[in-house]
């Protein structure tokens, strides 16, 4: 067994610049202290329109957003309880995983579908994932979810919103 | 300079060789002369691709099933089945101990035999695969889904199941005849001299039903027979479906020194089974039920959990009363295979000390039995006239025919243990075409589907006894031989040595396309019914109830829920039931406590099992992941305070390491 088999040292190089710029907010974050530079501003989180979409990945057109559906949120929170909260906080704290508080304002709607459903492919191909992956160190796993248990989850991190004051 | 490793090593064989007319067959020269042409293209699996087919391989004295890739023989599975198995805490875990109750307790080994595959019209589906468990009577059926044992059922009225677990064409019915006869019935009537033989042994054919839904088996009929002993089995197909063959040895009904009492006798018998017609009579109740003990244990995968249901009598169907039931053929001489070609008309004997290999007609028996062409009983039951039932003879196969297998193109492979050759033959014309050596000592062989009414031909194994100069040494034990022979052209040609865990018997060989696609990945978290599931780290805790203390612990990568544990006192049974949150496939996670007396836990993600710890000492005990499951794998890990037995130190555990923070 040996699951950051794919974690190999092109990729270290290759993403090394992009990891030191991404990861301090999306896995350290919050008010947590962090020995990495403090980047600027616009570095901070990479769009995913930068690099080329993957075949197959959700794309924005379909993931619509409106108010938020309070049934939605509770099938999300069920299935956070049993598949996520071993890893991810509801604070802004990393335990495996960045805290999900705020995660929202950080990542685009369709990108943390992605990385729920397409885990792999997203940890394959996207920057942003690799970069949380250098900080990690433990791959994200795909803890096979549907697209709409995926949503289910997106709509209960809506209601995670960033305290104003940080 | 090396010796020869014929002139120090394999004397008898040689003997045999020179003996022979056709010593040119089977004459091991070395271990590097028999490999000729390209055959390492043949058997080269490039890294990253896969075999061709499944290769299902008894563990013999393992008690166990391992899995290979054919052609590479590369290792891909060893399926625990009979034999507890520390690795996987198989046996060990609370949920699997029930898997290997029988009437005599918990019994952690057998002497695992013969594998057959689940068949549809009388091809293989690919869907299951059966076990015999020799030594105390049992069959295992193992569910390719997960490729885990799913059920093991003891056959009652049995001593040594040897001629199993073979089935009919769609899977109707698994078989199990008795290598020993014994007494039976009560008490009184099983505590007789052994010298009663001939007049208080008898021997029983069983029919298993076992339900492909599920994974379970039952007991549907048993049928009581003459005190012979019964070695190896294959159902009919096509014309001759419906009945099933027997080979039968010790007809002389000798109770000891048998290697010579039990070699009297010119021939012994091939015994044939109506099993349709014996179906018909247990559904008109015609058969009685009598006094068999046995457990029968499923797996269930919803509850990740063994249970065992204990049965007392079984349904037995006398052949004195039933007249059309059973027919012996006379087979020279102590047959062992008994084996049905893929048109289901012949049957061949593969007699150990026979000269020649029989090969009867099934329609010649049919015509035989409706002229009641007998040449005597046996106990009362038909003695068909040899003549009458044969087909024809191989003649002067080899020495020593074991076993025969068939392939697609209208020949016969029979593997010969004394001059340690495959001899090839045509099945219509019984002209043997081909002989090549196996090293050494072959006992079973197996074509692809070489058993079945499609075989896939292409390969033919031989699972050999001996193995002597074929790898470097290591010590006086060394692993068994298997090899891997082309039967793609006219000549059979040697490709490959592997080595097998225990002593391989009998194999199944599946093409891989019918297996791979339907291989479970995980179990669903949702699915879970064990009783001690933890959904999650947020029912994550340790329950105390009385001298047993309950932790319903989680692992993820790469940490436990709860991860320390206080108020566990010396004399207290601890039962950890992990949890696996994991949903992806290849994520198991391990469990050790220091001190255990079981073995580790494996635990599949979405599964839950359960190790019981009986701490001896006080102390700080740690505990951790066995299974290198990230980078963060050796922080995967935990302690448990152990106190004084009457201390007073709360029951604790810490899971607030996600909630920290929030």
């Amino acid at each position: 067994m040996a699951n950051n088999k794919n974690f190999t040292l092109n990729t270290l190089k290759a993403f090394s610049l992009i990891g030191i710029t991404a990861f301090a907010m999306a896995c350290g974050g919050g008010d947590t202290t962090s020995s990495t530079p403090t980047p600027a501003p616009g570095a901070m989180v990479k769009t995913p329109e930068a690099s080329a979409p993957m075949a197959g990945l959700i794309t924005a057109d379909e993931v619509k957003l409106g108010a938020i559906d309070q049934g939605m949120v509770a099938k999300g929170k069920e299935i956070y309880d049993v598949k996520c909260q071993a890893c991810h906080s509801l604070g802004t704290n990393r335990v495996v995983g960045p805290g999900w508080k705020g995660v929202v304002e950080q990542r685009k709607p369709e990108w943390i579908m992605n990385m729920i459903v397409h885990t792999d492919a997203m940890l394959e191909s996207d920057e942003q994932a690799q970069a949380l992956l250098e900080e990690c160190l433990v791959r994200m796993p795909n803890q096979n979810l549907t697209q709409d248990d995926a949503r289910h989850v997106l709509e209960f991190m809506r209601t995670l919103e960033a305290d104003k004051a940080s | 300079m090396r010796s020869n490793p014929l002139t120090t090593t394999l004397p008898l064989v040689l003997a045999a060789a020179i003996a022979l007319p056709f010593a040119q067959g089977c004459k091991p020269a070395n271990t590097k002369s028999a490999v000729t042409g390209d055959a390492a293209s043949k058997v080269f699996v490039p890294p990253g691709q896969y075999d061709e087919f499944y290769n299902f391989v008894s563990g013999g004295f393992s008690g166990q099933m391992s899995v290979y890739g054919l052609p590479s023989g590369r290792m891909l599975r060893l399926i625990p089945v009979f034999s507890v198995d520390p690795e996987t805490g198989w046996g060990f875990s609370e949920e699997t101990k029930p898997m290997l109750m029988t009437t005599h307790g918990f019994i952690p080994w057998d002497d695992s035999h013969h594998v057959e595959a689940s068949m549809s019209d009388g091809i293989q589906n690919g869907k299951y695969v059966w076990i015999n468990g020799n030594n105390t009577p049992r069959i295992a059926m193992i569910d390719l889904k997960t490729f885990r044992t799913s059920s093991i059922i003891e056959i009652p009225n049995s001593a040594g199941n040897h001629s199993s677990p073979f089935s009919t064409p769609n899977s109707e019915y698994i078989v199990a005849g008795t290598r020993f006869s014994v007494p039976m019935g009560t008490d009184a009537e099983r505590d007789v001299p052994i010298e009663t033989y001939k007049e208080n042994f008898k021997s029983t054919v069983s029919f298993i039903k076992p339900d492909t839904s599920n994974g379970t088996m039952e007991i549907a009929f048993q049928i009581k027979t003459p005190a012979v002993d019964f070695d190896l089995s294959h159902s009919g197909k096509g014309p001759s479906d419906g009945w099933f063959f027997f080979s039968c040895y010790n007809t002389e009904k000798a109770h000891n020194l048998l290697e010579v009492s039990a070699s009297q006798n010119d021939k012994d018998f091939i015994m044939a089974v109506n099993w349709k017609k014996a179906e018909q009579y247990a559904k008109e109740g015609k058969g009685k039920m009598v006094p068999g003990k046995y457990y029968n244990n499923s797996y269930d995968e919803s509850t990740h959990m063994a249970t065992s249901k204990i049965g007392t009598e079984v349904l037995q169907l006398d052949p004195k009363e039933l007249t059309d039931l059973l027919y012996f053929m006379p087979c020279p001489k102590s047959p062992h295979g008994c084996d049905v070609d893929p048109t289901g008309e012949f049957i061949v004997g593969s007699g150990k000390l026979a000269a020649v290999l029989p090969v009867f007609s099934f329609a010649k028996m049919q015509t035989a039995i409706a002229n009641k062409d007998y040449e005597g009983e046996y106990d009362g039951i038909p003695v068909l006239k040899y003549e009458s039932v044969l087909q024809g003879e191989v003649k002067k196969p080899g020495l020593g025919p074991l076993h025969t297998e068939f392939d697609d193109k209208g020949f016969a492979y029979s593997s010969m243990f004394v001059s340690s050759e495959i001899v090839k033959w045509n099945v219509k014309t019984l002209e043997v075409v081909d002989r090549v050596p196996t090293y050494y000592s072959i006992g079973h062989l197996s074509v692809p589907g070489g058993d079945s009414r499609k075989p896939w031909g292409k390969y033919v194994i031989a699972y050999n006894k001996i193995t002597k100069d074929r790898y470097l040494p290591t010590g006086p034990e060394l692993a068994q031989s298997a090899q891997l022979y082309s039967i793609d052209g006219p000549k059979m040609e040697l490709l490959a040595d592997f080595p097998s865990i225990g002593e391989p018997h009998y194999a199944q060989a599946i093409p891989a396309d019918l297996i791979r696609p339907h291989s479970l990945k995980f179990f669903k978290i949702e699915d879970n019914k064990h009783p001690y599931v933890t959904k999650g780290e947020k029912e994550a805790r340790v329950v105390r109830d009385g001298k047993n203390v309950h932790v319903y612990m989680t692992c993820i990568r790469s940490h436990f829920a709860p991860d320390n544990i206080e108020g566990v006192k010396v004399g207290d049974d601890v039962y950890f039931h992990l949890t696996n949150l994991e949903q992806d496939w290849d994520v198991p996670h391990g469990f050790a406590v220091k001190g255990a007396q079981t073995a580790e836990l494996l635990v599949m993600p979405g599964e839950t099992q359960t190790l019981k710890w009986t701490p001896t000492s006080v102390g700080v005990q740690p505990f951790y992941c066995t299974d290198f499951c990230s980078a963060l794998h050796q922080e995967m890990q935990g302690y448990v305070r152990v106190s004084p037995a009457g201390s007073n130190v709360p029951l604790s555990a810490n899971t607030k390491s996600v909630d920290a923070g929030i």
